[in-house]
């Protein structure tokens, strides 16, 4: 198999749909001329032209706004934000009007929309670019939430989200950017709401999701070489809907749980994680579930001390030991 | 520059009854609906349109095939001039399954999209980049239409509006912003809201064509409409349109009326720039319609209302299953299902796993 970066895969996947559908389009700053800020759009101006990939003024309220809009009537427009920091300058937009219109009108009109974009910390940008709000896009009803780790996953998963007939807010990582991964030249599409076992263990199960899952992959390793603890590794790639069997199953076998993310813990995803593993496999764990998650405050910019913000793979093994009393 | 026909010129007489007929429909399910509120069969707010019937009615009454609505939560009036029935429209108040969204929007969350009307949204605002939106769909779609997005003056002052005008400008989107002046944003005058004298006229920063009206004549608004949906259709450039009206009832049921306006500046309203009665001397005084007529049109109007309050009351609320349809489309069409995993949590009603 080919090995394609996880920027080569969005771009893939965006190019294959585009392709396959003229009312997918894709719009966002510097998108078009500017090929991407992070250069995920790269080659999509060339292949398809001004009127489908389209460059907006910095304007996030205005052109999610303006894509829910259009995708009640039938078109099925991408937005790449620069940042999902940013989203909260549009977050009515976002947060009340894309979830709520297909409910408010008793199911008459759809919203079939995808929001893309990085959602981290890590790259000492300071707390105002370095938000991580899948834990709110959770929460709402109306919603479908998508955070892939791997080249494979992300395009898979962009794929399923962009012939989604519901609005997908999709969150990538900058620092995932570059990595790469095996993806097939087949088409091939990742169901959202399936998740993955990266790693098979079992002695502990650790549940992750984004760049964590990478992290604890790293961990694994170690805990396995040095304290020859086999640990499995599971990654949620969505949030929303959530592939609860394949925790359960993962939990069943392993009897311990350590969950693993870069969102705050403060009602973030793992706490409803937490919740949903004690409720159905309580019998099975020998001890408590434990949470990392990012320290909870700001994102700082120091950046030695931003990457102790957020888990790294020798927090994690130390978590992974501590689950394990 | 686009030049709409003299949209007037070729009315019949029928048509021009139409028009009246549509506002005393709109007055009638309002004041009926009123009643209902006071009995306490309609929950949470009530914005009631009267007094400023002649425009939603003399902008729908210039449509076209490709021309589309959108609107904030005063909604009723627009709902009724569309053609949506009053029937749905009652027990959608009263949150009844039979309303036109199941009773999940209410009163400021209309819907009827088959009629090119795309709700009633409740955030001040909010509607306008979705209206710059369905005018962007058209444009991508190659289709000559507009959207008309309405709001009201309050909403001129939110960051969401003046996004969507940059990109209707920017990128010459069909679309129409109607606001619909009435003078107050809830007890706020525009006075103390708004820098600047006419609203509209905030265009200019934009480069978009702007206008004003006077919303009391049904005919003028008419006329100024068609002038930004040929703008629209020929040219595809957005216009703003300011049309003058005026609100008789609080902001909404709940609001008591009594801080910020004069009951002497209501009345010389009422008594002066009533539109449907200044309507409705012009067609008696040109020989359109007769005295006997109007009151038949009243008589219907109130019966056809009363009817819509029986039907909302003699309707089932939905289904407590209904909670959670219309969520996902995917959900709601199981056949059409590729997403697995859970979508709901805690509902033991709808999850299907
Ligand atoms: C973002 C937001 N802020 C405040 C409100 C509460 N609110 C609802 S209507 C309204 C007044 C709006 O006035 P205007 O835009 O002039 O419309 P009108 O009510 O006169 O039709 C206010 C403050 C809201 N719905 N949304
Ligand atoms: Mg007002």
């Amino acid at each position: 198999m080919p090995e394609i970066t996880y920027r080569t895969a969005l771009m893939e996947a965006m190019a294959e749909e585009m392709e396959r559908d003229d009312k997918v389009m894709i719009m966002g700053e510097e998108v078009a001329q500017f090929k991407g800020s992070y250069k995920v759009t790269e080659g999509l101006l060339e292949k398809f032209g001004e009127k489908r990939v389209i460059d907006t003024p910095i304007s996030e309220a205005g052109f999610t706004g303006l894509a829910i809009g259009a995708a009640m009537m039938g078109l099925r427009p991408i937005c790449e934000l620069m940042f999902w920091s940013f989203s909260y300058v549009a977050f009515d937009q976002m947060f009340n009007n894309a979830p709520n219109v297909r409910y408010m009108s008793g199911g008459l009109a759809n919203v079939p929309l995808v929001i893309r974009g990085p959602a981290n910390g890590g790259t000492n940008v300071g707390a105002t670019h370095s938000h991580t709000p899948e834990n709110f896009a959770a929460n709402t009803p109306g919603l479908k939430v998508a955070c892939p780790a791997t080249a494979y996953d992300a395009k898979g998963l962009l794929k399923s989200a962009i012939r989604d007939n519901d609005p997908v807010f999709f969150m990538e990582n900058t620092i995932l950017y570059n990595d790469k991964g095996e993806v097939p030249d087949e088409e091939y599409l990742i169901p959202l709401g399936s998740a993955d076992v990266k790693r098979e263990g079992t002695d502990l199960t650790i549940v992750a999701h984004g760049r964590a899952v990478i992290t604890s992959l790293k961990a694994a390793e170690i805990l396995e070489e040095k304290h020859n603890v086999h640990a499995e590794v599971v990654d949620l790639r969505s949030i929303r809907p959530l592939d609860e069997e394949t925790i359960l199953e993962s939990v069943r076998k392993t009897n311990r749980v350590l969950l693993v993310e870069e969102n705050k813990p403060f009602c973030g995803v793992d706490a409803q994680i937490s919740h949903m593993i004690q409720e159905n496999a309580f019998d099975y764990l020998d001890g408590p579930i434990k949470r990392l998650s990012a320290v909870d405050a700001p994102a700082i910019y120091s950046p030695p001390l931003e990457k102790l913000q957020l888990p790294y793979p020798e927090i994690v093994v130390t978590s992974a030991l501590d689950a394990l009393k | 520059m686009a030049k709409a026909v003299d949209v007037n010129a070729g009315l019949t007489n029928e048509q021009r009854i139409e028009f009246l007929q549509t506002m005393i429909r709109i007055r009638r399910f309002e004041e009926r609906s009123l009643r209902a509120y006071q009995q306490g069969k309609i929950g949470g707010f009530l914005h009631l349109y009267i007094g400023q019937e002649a425009v939603a009615v003399g902008t729908v009454s210039v449509m076209g095939e490709h021309d589309h609505v959108i609107t904030a939560y005063r909604d009723h009036g627009h709902a009724l001039a569309v053609g949506m029935g009053m029937n749905e429209c009652f027990a959608e108040l009263q949150g009844k399954y039979t309303g036109c969204s199941k009773g999940k929007g209410g009163s400021m969350h209309f819907f009827a999209p088959d009629k090119n009307f795309w709700g009633g949204h409740g955030i001040v605002a909010g509607q306008t980049p979705l209206g710059a939106g369905i005018a962007y769909a058209l444009k991508y779609q190659g289709l000559k239409g507009s959207c008309l997005c309405f709001m009201g003056d309050g909403a001129v002052n939110q960051g969401a509006y003046h996004e969507a005008l940059n990109l209707a400008g920017l990128w010459d989107l069909p679309v129409v912003y109607i606001i619909e002046n009435n003078g107050y944003s809830m007890g706020t005058s525009q006075e103390r809201s708004s820098a600047g004298e006419l609203l509209a006229k905030r265009a200019e920063g934009y480069h978009i064509a702007w206008d004003v009206c006077d919303g009391h004549n049904l005919e003028e608004v008419r006329q100024k409409t068609a002038q930004a949906i040929a703008r629209a259709h020929d040219e595809c450039k957005p216009t703003i349109l300011e049309i003058d009206t005026y609100r008789y009832r609080g902001h909404s049921v709940a609001d008591p009326d009594k801080t910020y306006r004069t009951k002497e500046e209501i009345a010389e309203y009422q008594r002066t720039k009533d539109p449907i009665n200044l309507y409705k001397s012009q067609l008696i005084k040109e020989g359109v319609l007769s005295e006997e007529q109007a009151k038949e049109i009243d008589k219907a109007a109130r019966a056809e209302a009363e009817e819509a309050a029986q039907f909302a009351d003699q309707s089932p609320y939905p289904p407590v299953e209904e909670i959670t349809r219309d969520v996902y489309w995917e959900v709601d069409n199981p056949d059409h299902k590729v997403s697995q995993g859970r979508i709901f949590f805690e509902d033991p009603h709808t999850d299907e796993g």
